[in-house]
């Protein structure tokens, strides 16, 4: 992580309202299912899940 | 058999010989393979040979033949270039990063040891020119004996205590004691690192240990260091599993977080100790003390 560039490939929210912009957004119902998706993308990406504490999740390339 | 031949033969001997000693003593450092071995046992030859023919050519009188000397620095030199080239290629597929800071220190030392095979030669050819044979064996020993000991470099463990810590969380952030690594989103994987993963703190004993803990370089060789003697679960889809040094930005002091293979605390402590200082960390700054008196005096 030394001197490389960390990109957020995707954000999972559970609040339409506090996310907008530039990455893919994935919008999930419930707690449960914002776990799932954000295990399944960083799978997916080989990506690592940041919480962000207002039921938004990052998806960040390290 | 003639004198000159004894005396180059003697020189070859003994450089030959240290160059083997010497590679005997970095399995940590680079896990070699019968053909690395091979090609860095012949390029000690060569350099013994060039370091015992120096004497005789001298007393020839050749003294031309003496930039021999300085085409070998340019071989030698091109050894550097190798091994760098060769482990950044390799890093690129490494799960857990040896570190540019680490590879260029593997590098130096592999370039400084055929200096010191030369030098070894040249000085037990040298002494068996003049003592005959005896003066040169023992000649041979004594710098063999100083090339290894002078040459092996700081450890972690002399300039650091390493203690167990506890790995908790503060939020979905990772910590080992006070310090905070990262931040781990998912709740499974946050269970999983308390269950499995293992972390010890780094303390520095004084000033010029801690800034050699500050150095980014320094801290990746011990998280490669502990990768390697334990183990890591790592794998490119968890990227959550990286082991990860982190310091307390107020005392100076470092967490370790490693997701072990081996879950044993001792092997771990005892891995990021005999972590070697590298040459790119190591710095002194308690030793600046007076130059620095001496430049504010001339500015006052």
């Amino acid at each position: 992580m030394q001197g490389e560039i960390s990109n957020i490939l995707a954000v999972i929210s559970l609040n339409k309202e506090l996310v907008s912009g530039g990455a893919p957004i994935f919008f999930a119902r419930d707690e449960e299912e914002l776990e799932k998706i954000a295990g399944y993308l960083s799978k997916i990406l080989d990506a690592m899940v940041h919480d962000l504490g207002n039921g938004s999740y990052v998806v960040v390339r390290h | 058999m003639p004198e000159y031949l004894i005396v180059i033969t003697a020189g070859v001997l003994a450089g030959t010989l240290s160059r083997i000693i010497l590679l005997r003593s970095d399995y940590r450092q680079y896990p070699g393979y019968p053909h690395g071995y091979m090609s860095h046992l012949l390029l000690g030859f060569i350099a013994s040979a060039l370091g015992a023919v120096a004497v005789p050519a001298v007393m020839a009188p050749e003294y031309t033949a003496v930039t021999f000397l300085a085409l070998a620095v340019q071989q030698f030199r091109e050894i550097r270039n190798m091994e760098r080239r060769t482990l950044e290629s390799l890093e690129r597929t490494e799960l857990i990063k040896r570190g540019l800071d680490y590879i260029e220190g593997i590098a130096r030392t592999f370039e400084a040891r055929n200096y010191l095979v030369m030098a070894t030669a040249f000085a037990t050819s040298l002494a068996t020119q003049f003592g005959g044979l005896p003066a040169g064996g023992v000649v041979a020993v004594i710098t063999i004996l100083l090339s290894r000991n002078l040459m092996s470099g700081e450890i972690l463990g002399n300039i650091c205590d390493v203690v167990p810590a506890r790995l908790s969380f503060d939020g979905p952030t990772l910590m080992v004691d006070e310090i905070g690594l990262i931040n781990v989103g998912l709740k499974d994987m946050r269970e999983d690192i308390l269950k499995n993963g293992i972390a010890v703190k780094i303390k520095p004993k004084d000033g010029n240990a801690r800034s050699i803990i500050h150095d980014m370089g320094q801290r990746k060789a011990i998280a490669f260091t502990a990768a390697v003697i334990l183990g890591s679960k790592k794998d490119v889809d968890i990227p959550e599993y990286t082991p990860l040094v982190r310091k307390n930005p107020h005392t100076g002091e470092a967490g370790l977080y490693i997701m072990p293979v081996e879950r044993d605390m001792e092997q771990l402590i005892a891995a990021v100790k005999l972590t070697p200082v590298l040459e790119s960390a190591s710095s002194k700054p308690l030793l600046a003390g007076s130059s620095i008196r001496k430049a504010k005096k001339k500015v006052d």
